[in-house]
């Protein structure tokens, strides 16, 4: 079972390297990582997709708490969360084939947002079983280039994810409206 | 008040309390040691800046101090990594300040350009790269509070010469900003009250006390509670000191080379409370049958030691003292008769085989020394090691009585760490000697610094252990490799010719009964004294537990004396 972290962390250079290496040098597996800026410009957020063999999701929360530069993590993995990842998929079309692959992506609700002459770009955001099940059938079509962003996590409502480490998000150091 | 960076890195490191800096100076770093003249700080020249690490971390743990060592850009940062992942892996306090080239350089292979910060990271608490004057202030402050706060550790701060040089506003940082570290300090009631209970119904608890009892000063806490709850008390290497070693619940040392009784009683025991120590593979043996029977409290200011290495019943995160103060109301108090009368027999069993096993066939061995020291200095002394046989020896013949006294790299066991950790200790307490005690390999790794130790007057007594071996790397290939001795042969120079063209009073010893005269000489000889006690070559250190073996699966120490003398 692979397990997804958020973390949220200072928006300073470096930080993405000291979280990346804390993975290597803990020997965590990462099956992905993404990084981007949030509301607050100070603050960035991570999403953190991991492969648990050998280790748990408290030990890797308690690890990225020993950076400095991390603010807060917290644990979706099997709770009531929003995971989707965004692919680019450039596949082969010639003008008879478009008419499949329109068809493919709209039951997908994906959307074709290049056309060239003998080849489509097909935009997806979806959770990983839904990209991995389109990237399938457009195989056969002949996949030119594929690019995947790795899923980015959010919680449904209100409620935060789960927080392993004793006292982390509870002392109002920092406060991202969860609490 | 306007300042070079220069200046502003001193007035911040003085508003620190920063008395001494060990280090070396080189291109880099040069506006740094120029304004340095303007300010009352002692610096010490080292010979290599590893020295100045090991010097720095020796002054941290004799003082609680926070120590500070200074180097340049390129090869002198590259230098300190060895110093810095020791005090990371003993958590010791420390601050370095490198050099590096200006701002608009970095990026370009300029000369003596290294990657600090990227080869720091993984060995540091937290590590800065300064290349603005306006930030020095606001870094300097920080690094320090981290270094020393929670779980300590060496902070990096590496400094672009154009910040050195250009001025800034001057404006100490009134507070600190800090949101993603906040050490834990208390651990939650609810996790308190399942730790009392454990502790209520236990039969036969042993408590486990690591380097976080004296990082926390948590001593009157430990013995209180060892009192209240009469539960016997097993010291890592590090918590050597963290009670009295005449304390009648100490234990002495656990794990690899601690004595039968402690690790039976560690592998018998029903409950286990460890404080402030992280289960190394050298106190566990195999982990899958380490203390089988035990349930487990674990109290640990770094949470991320939970379940490392050891799954435990009651993780307390917090503070020590401050947990131990927090638990306390909650403890009954208890005596476990039974149990402390079965650990007395199996003591009294390693006793009487200490006598029999004790070497006295006329020639000399570390624990001769390490005896008659100890017979001599009592507890008058601070007390540095450098790594290997003589270290252990050194862990179970020199019964400490005080915490803070006893300097040896436990976690990265650096060779090369005892000489110039006793120097830097002596800087913290020029009112004591200080002693190193270190093997023929380890002190040639430092041995440059004799140099420094002249120069400075250094009090500091250094006793080497010489064998002419490698000594535990021989006797792990005694046991361990039939005996086939790979690369452990030493030629060393003449010691005492050696500590003479330094200008430093020495002596060679070779009978046991030389050893008290020696010491005698050796403390009534103002500033560095070097002696050479030539020991047996091939004696192995006992009691032992081979690495990955059971805990309670030790070697213990051969039956020397006669039969006749055991009755």
């Amino acid at each position: 079972m692979r397990q997804t972290l958020i973390a949220t962390v200072e928006n300073k250079p470096g930080v993405l390297n000291r979280v990346a290496s804390l993975f290597r040098r803990r020997n965590f597996n990462i099956d992905s990582l993404n990084v981007g800026r949030t509301e607050n410009e100070t603050i960035s957020r991570m999403t953190i997709v991991m492969d648990p063999a050998g280790t748990t999701a408290q030990q890797v929360e308690a690890n990225l708490y020993k950076l400095v530069n991390v603010l807060d993590v917290q644990d979706v993995t099997d709770q009531p969360a929003v995971l989707r990842e965004l692919a680019l998929i450039k596949v082969t079309a010639s003008p008879e084939q478009r008419g499949e692959i329109l068809s493919l992506a709209n039951i997908f609700r994906a959307q074709i947002i290049d056309v060239a002459p003998d080849c489509v770009i097909v935009q997806v955001a979806a959770g990983e079983d839904k990209v991995d099940s389109l990237v399938e059938l457009l195989r056969p079509h002949g996949i030119i280039e594929l690019v995947r962003t790795g899923h980015v996590a959010m919680m449904r409502g209100r409620t935060p994810g789960i927080r392993h480490t004793p006292g982390a998000g509870q002392n109002g150091a920092y406060s991202n409206g969860y609490h | 008040m306007v300042k070079t960076g220069a200046e502003i890195l001193w007035e911040c490191l003085i508003r620190e309390g920063v008395e001494i800096v060990f280090g070396y100076p080189g291109g880099a770093i040069m506006p740094v040691y120029d304004a340095m003249l303007n300010y009352p700080v002692h610096h010490v020249l080292v010979r290599h800046e590893q020295g100045a690490t090991y010097m720095a971390d020796g002054y941290a743990r004799a003082t609680g101090k926070v120590g500070v060592c200074m180097a340049t850009s390129g090869p002198g940062a590259t230098n300190l990594v060895t110093g810095i992942a020791a005090a990371m892996m003993d958590s010791v306090p420390m601050v370095c300040i490198t050099g590096q080239v200006a701002a608009h350089l970095i990026g370009g292979d300029a000369f003596q350009e290294t990657d600090v910060t990227g080869i720091t990271q993984p060995i540091t608490k937290h590590n800065y790269l300064i290349t603005r004057a306006d930030e020095i202030a606001q870094v300097v402050r920080e690094a320090f509070y981290i270094a020393r706060s929670g779980r300590p550790g060496p902070v990096v701060i590496d400094m672009c010469k154009n910040a050195q040089v250009e001025k800034a506003e001057f404006v100490y940082p009134e507070t600190i900003h800090l949101p993603g570290y906040r050490p834990p300090q208390h651990a939650s009631l609810k996790d308190l009250q399942n730790a009392a209970a454990l502790i209520k119904t236990a039969q036969r608890p042993v408590i486990l006390a690591g380097h976080g009892v004296l990082k926390s000063g948590a001593m009157p806490e430990l013995r209180d509670f060892a009192l209240k709850t009469q539960t016997p008390v097993a010291m890592t290497l590090l918590g050597l000191g963290a009670l009295p070693a005449s304390h009648p619940l100490s234990l002495g040392m656990m794990g690899m080379h601690g004595e039968a009784y402690c690790n039976n009683a560690i592998q018998q025991a029903d409950l286990l409370l460890a404080f402030g120590m992280r289960f190394d593979d050298r106190v566990t043996g195999n982990l899958r049958t380490y203390a089988p029977r035990a349930r487990k409290i674990h109290v640990e200011i770094d949470p991320s030691e939970i379940h490392k290495n050891v799954h435990v019943d009651v993780p307390l995160v917090g503070d020590l003292k401050t947990v131990l103060t927090d638990l306390a109301p909650l403890i009954e108090p208890a005596d476990h008769e039974e149990w402390l009368d079965q650990i007395a027999e199996w003591k009294a069993d390693t006793e009487a085989r200490d006598i029999l096993a004790w070497a006295n066939d006329g020639r000399l061995y570390v624990s001769h020394v390490v005896r008659d020291l100890w017979q001599t200095m009592g507890q008058e002394l601070i007390l540095a090691t450098d790594v290997g046989q003589h270290q252990m020896w050194t862990a179970q013949y020199y019964k400490l009585e005080q915490p803070y006294r006893w300097l040896t790299s436990g976690g990265a066991g650096a060779m090369g760490y005892g000489f110039p950790a006793a120097m830097g200790a002596w800087f913290g307490h020029k009112d004591k000697e200080a002693w190193a005690i270190v093997g023929d390999g380890g002190f040639q790794m430092t041995q440059a610094e004799l140099a420094t130790a002249v120069q400075e007057g250094a009090n500091v007594k250094i006793a080497i252990m010489n064998n002419n071996f490698l000594g535990m790397v021989r006797q792990w290939q005694e046991f361990f490799f039939e005996k086939r001795y790979s690369a452990v042969n030493m030629t060393s120079p003449d010691f005492v010719k050696l500590a003479d063209a330094y200008g430093i009073p020495a002596r060679r010893v070779t009978q046991p009964e030389e050893v008290a005269e020696a010491i005698a000489f050796a403390r009534s000889t103002p500033g560095p004294v070097l002696l050479e006690f030539v020991v047996e070559k091939e004696e192995a250190v006992y009691p032992m537990v081979p690495a990955g073996a059971d805990l309670d699966a030790m070697i213990r120490r051969p039956i020397r004396q006669p039969a006749a003398a055991a009755n």
